[in-house]
């Protein structure tokens, strides 16, 4: 057996020196001769009707090669656009989409029409002059009352604004009567611009002689770019390349395609020259699929003794203008609404609701972070009535027998809640903050402790769970090992790395299972014209969990083979060959040993075993028994300047468990990132519509709150390692947890930090002028205020 | 995000500067440190025909003592000023109030001059200039600041009009400055600043209406011996702040108050 020498290593990311010195390189560092420049014009409009299309101007104006609207594109561009095609929904209603508008526009930045220019100048210039003439419509823009009858269509053709309406489970109402005590809570989860560092951005190639498309795209998943736009431009796979070279973030907002991925190529296809997109930062927040936008309905129920009884959640989800590809998966919130609790009775439905606003689709955890929030939320609303501690009553209801079948049928693989939290909590000194908490009180300081003990499900997926997800196509993953006569390797993955690390970790395990060493493995991923047929993509915290199993999986085939070999080589039975730290020798001969690098060698000359064949390589595709289920327990410490209603985040401890760790310095980059993302959502970031125009009032930076490294506090991590039986590997994923877990901390810190005022729920983002709103008007309500009072 | 198109011409001196503006009329702009006019004009919301560079004049980049007056180069840029001795022991506040602009970015490159000819409202230096009685020199006249922020990114500059100098009185006492915002970099939601002078406070405030405000009723309340919080709360008297996404007037008017009163509080 190898022993363990990488997998665990704490070694930097092989990556970052080429990142951060610039040499990255990402869409708009690639060109082709000839190259033109595509400008997109879009409706300004939330919703209107197309009246007529002038491009008279435009066409005259310096640099136009092409102007191209729907009629043009309808010829090269066939069906529509993918939309979680098998949700499971008692009622469903998916518009149909096409990449760019004919008659009618449904939200603000649909495209309209396109301009194709010599440079990039010219086509900003030339969409200027393109005259549209809309008849504005009424805009579904209020996601509460776009159910009501009189309610405005988000199309006008269609019947309502129900794109799906689904039961989980229904009410069981005598389970609630049980409790002692009941707490209902509306909870929002404002809509989020994923805002990666590099926007989108498209340039394909076609190639006429061949019949071929080359296309580079910053993607997360280029295998099903690959296979959406075979279909839809009428091109075979095999003559589709889509390389996603270095990927400036995703976030999830570069999984599912998106109108410029087809209309950048059929654009490149009708003017026979390359064509180059690339996203403005105001189109990127306007037009990339947004994160969260929804509200819950929640009510849960316990006994005086801290015990859970029950919980009902519904979800009203802001599915904008088109269903997102994959935006029906944040439904999943409904299905993690329990947490890391037993609950004796849960009832959950998902109604997802048709608006004039950009698709919503998967945005870092999409469906955890808001099962978490509205989870932790609930069960310290509980806590606040039974005048419990939030700390106990997580204590008494957390699941301890693994694997547990959660009310939906999922099922946990393994956690040990209370290890993690407690871990935490001897970090945080939760005692002494308790302490200090009420020394504060008494001189007029609102301190806040708030604790978020999150689960997840994540490695998607087992291909039983997922197929029916995406459609047909199961989410499994897949590798090739390539062992080259020195004994170097090629490792070819289907995942994506934008931000994860790939590059490091992956030959870490190929370090490990090969004996090879680290440096003479590299790793190669984002271009379709390699590796396997198919890859999956990274999303939804599966690389190592799916992906990094696939490695491991063909390596062992290499192992294997090489045995054989060594076997035949040794002249010994292969059973008494062993494998050890990369080298094969007969049992009780160490010393006459060959390294795989040799074995290597000899797979590529003469004299091979009968019937073996030349070389070393390996292709596997690997499918999990299971999801994997990482968990953990984050607090905040916040104090709220009760006079203005700042927040001053004074400290967030992190205990994670991810299973067993690759690399540790990237686990903790990657919690670090998404404990940001989540704060960031807690009190900074919100897309905001002007309900009445539909207009964005968001559309940079200066208004679309990210929040830079100076509004956080140090992070104090920490974790606890319990491997998932699901795996060899006993790994589980890590790139959400942070995300899942810190949205709820943070905001329970506040409610407990405000708690003296009476306030117990507070939305997001938790900004000041909000909370100094809340503040006063608990003043005002409030009969013993003067308790409250500076 | 991409600009529309413009000419561009670099100065060497005032007077070249002077004469581009003149030869392109009402449709250039001065290009100092860029930091509000770029972003505009990627927006579009700018589209000037033409910029005048004015990086290239030197003269325009200075701290200079003037017995009882400070004076500051309109191309002295903001880190300058934060870094500068001069202007820490002569004027602390200037040198408070210009590392609390932007980021070190913004603070690189951003000028004074420029801050004060663009007239936000939710700019800095106005709201000090203002309440300090400063005066803004420009290659024809000078203007006293209380004449010179007059509407929202209005002033009386002509167009062929360039800021020089911007003259601050020497003032050493307690001071603070108060800048409310959410991220470190951003604008203020509101900013207070507090100074000490003559025997008596100046009380400035930043973004609570269309110009750089002045609280006298404040000051003279203290003139009179109220405490820090009795005068403070005069300090939304005749506000008029117009609401955005991260404040509602109300919020606003109220923000005044409190930040006055600490920034008195905490002036040292």
């Amino acid at each position: 057996m190898a022993i363990t020498t990488m997998i665990g290593a704490k070694i930097h990311r092989r990556e970052d020196p080429r990142l951060v010195s610039g040499e990255g390189r990402y869409i708009d560092d690639f060109t082709r001769p000839g190259t033109l420049f595509l400008s997109v014009v879009r409706s300004p409009h939330a919703h209107a009707r197309i009246k007529s299309i002038d491009i008279t101007a435009a066409t005259k104006a310096p640099g136009v090669v092409a102007i191209y609207t729907h009629k043009d594109f309808a010829k090269v561009i066939a069906g529509t656009m993918p939309a979680a095609p098998a949700f499971v929904a008692e009622k469903k209603q998916i518009p149909p989409r096409f990449p760019i508008a004919d008659k009618e526009v449904a939200y603000q930045g649909e495209p309209v029409a396109v301009v194709l220019t010599e440079t990039k100048y010219q086509s900003t210039d030339a969409a200027n002059l393109i005259e549209v003439d809309y008849e504005p419509l009424p805009a579904v823009m209020d996601l509460e009352h776009a159910l009501d009858a009189n309610a405005p269509k988000a199309h006008s053709n269609a019947p309502d604004n129900v794109g799906w309406d689904l039961t989980y489970i229904p009410e069981d109402a005598n389970v609630m009567k049980e409790a002692d005590v009941v707490v209902k809570q509306r909870i929002l989860q404002q809509r989020l611009a994923p805002t990666p560092m590099e926007p989108r951005g498209v340039l394909a190639e076609y190639s006429r002689p061949d019949a071929s498309m080359t296309i580079w795209m910053s993607s997360q998943n280029p295998h099903f770019i690959r296979l959406f736009l075979a279909g839809a431009l009428g091109i075979p796979e095999t003559r589709i390349r889509v390389i996603s070279p270095d990927v400036g973030g995703g976030f999830g907002s570069k999984i599912s395609p998106y109108s410029e991925d087809y209309l950048v190529p059929a654009a490149a296809k009708l003017s026979g020259r390359p064509v180059k997109w690339i996203e403005t930062r105001t189109e990127s927040i306007q037009t990339t699929t947004h994160g969260r936008g929804q509200y819950f309905d929640v009510e849960a129920g316990a006994k005086k003794d801290g015990t859970l009884v029950a919980l009902k959640v519904t979800q009203y989800l802001d599915i904008g203008a088109y269903v997102g590809t994959f935006g029906a998966f944040q439904a999943c919130a409904c299905l993690l609404s329990t947490g890391a609790y037993n609950w004796k009775h849960v009832s959950a439905r998902t109604v997802g609701i048709l608006t004039n606003r950009v698709p919503t689709d998967p945005y870092r955890g999409a469906g955890r972070p808001e099962a978490t929030h509205l989870c932790e939320r609930m069960i310290d609303l509980l806590a606040e009535a039974i005048q419990m501690d939030p700390a106990a009553i997580r204590r008494k209801n957390f699941i301890t027998e693994f694997p547990h079948t959660s009310h939906f049928g999922l099922v946990y693989d393994s956690g040990e809640y209370e290890k993690a939290m407690d871990k935490a909590m001897e970090i945080a000194g939760y005692e002494k903050l308790r302490r200090e908490q009420e020394e504060a009180r008494k001189k007029g300081r609102y301190l806040g402790i708030g604790i978020s003990s999150w689960i997840e499900i994540c490695g998607f997926g087992p291909s039983a769970g997922t197929a029916p997800a995406t459609g047909g196509i199961a989410l499994v993953e897949s590798a090739q090992v390539r062992v080259f006569p020195t004994g170097s390797v090629t490792v070819y993955v289907g995942t994506h790395s934008h931000g994860q690390g790939h590059d490091t970790t992956f030959p870490q395990i190929v370090a490990d299972t090969l004996g090879v060493p680290y440096d003479m493995i590299e790793l190669r991923h984002g271009d379709t014209a390699e590796g396997p047929a198919f890859g999956y993509g990274t999303y939804g915290s599966r690389s190592l969990a799916v992906g990094g199993m696939a490695v491991h999986k063909a390596s062992k085939k290499i192992v294997d083979k090489a045995r054989k070999l060594a076997a035949h080589i040794f002249e010994a039975a292969e059973e008494d060959v062993e494998f050890d730290q990369g080298h094969f020798y007969v049992k009780g001969s160490p010393d006459k040993r060959k390294a795989l690098g040799e074995i290597a060698f000899a797979s590529f000359g003469a004299g091979l075993p009968e019937g073996m064949e030349h070389g070393l390589e390996a292709v596997a595709y690997y499918d999990p028994s299971n999801f994997v289920w990482p968990f953990g327990t984050h607090i905040a410490v916040v104090e709220v300047d009760a006079e203005t209603g700042a927040v001053d985040l004074q400290r967030y401890i992190a205990v994670d468990d991810c299973g067993n760790v690759i690399n540790p310095m990237i686990v903790d980059g990657q919690i670090h990132g998404g404990i940001a993302q989540g704060i960031a959502q807690a009190l900074f970031e919100e897309v905001v519509y002007d309900d009445d125009t539909g207009q964005m009032k968001t559309g940079t930076l200066t208004d679309y709150m990210i929040p830079t490294m100076n509004e956080f506090p140090l992070f104090e991590l920490d974790r606890t390692v319990t491997p998932s039986p699901t795996n060899e590997l006993g790994v589980k994923g890590i790139g959400e947890a942070g995300t899942i877990a810190s949205s709820a901390a943070v905001i329970n810190a506040i409610c407990d930090a405000l708690s003296p005022f009476g306030i117990k729920h507070v939305d997001m983002p938790a900004s000041p002028d909000r909370l100094w709103n809340q503040i006063k008007a608990s003043r005002g309500a409030s009969h013993n205020g003067k308790e409250a009072r500076k | 995000m991409i600009p529309a198109a413009f000419e561009y011409a670099k100065a060497s001196s005032v007077e070249e500067a002077v004469k581009l503006l003149g030869k392109y009329g009402e449709d250039a702009k001065v290009l100092a440190g860029g930091h509000s006019l770029i972003p505009l004009m990627r927006l579009r919301l700018a589209q000037p025909k033409a910029l005048v560079d004015i990086n290239g004049i030197k003269e325009l980049d200075h701290i200079k003592e003037d017995g009882s007056k400070l004076r500051i180069g309109a191309l002295t840029r903001h880190v300058t000023l934060q870094n500068s001795n001069v202007v820490k022991d002569k004027l602390p506040l200037l040198a408070e109030v210009a590392g609390e602009v932007g980021d070190n970015q913004v603070r690189n490159m951003g000028t004074i001059g420029g801050v004060v000819a663009h007239a936000d409202a939710a700019g800095d230096y106005p709201t000090i200039a203002l309440m300090l009685d400063a005066e803004i020199v420009t290659n024809r006249r000078t203007i006293a600041a209380k004449d010179f922020f007059t509407d929202i990114f209005t002033t009386p500059l002509e167009a062929d009009e360039i800021v020089t100098e911007v003259v601050f009185p020497v003032a050493n006492g307690p001071h603070k400055y108060i800048k409310f915002r959410r991220r470190l970099f951003d604008w203020a939601i509101v900013g207070a600043a507090a100074q000490k002078m003559n025997g008596g406070w100046r009380i400035g405030l930043t973004n609570v209406g269309s110009t750089p405000v002045r609280a006298k009723a404040v000051e003279e309340a203290l003139q009179k011996g109220a405490k820090p919080e009795e005068a403070a709360q005069q300090a939304s008297e005749g506000l008029n702040p117009s609401g955005d996404l991260r404040a509602s007037p109300e919020y606003k008017k109220h923000l005044a108050r409190v930040l006055t009163k600490r920034a008195i509080e905490q002036a040292g």
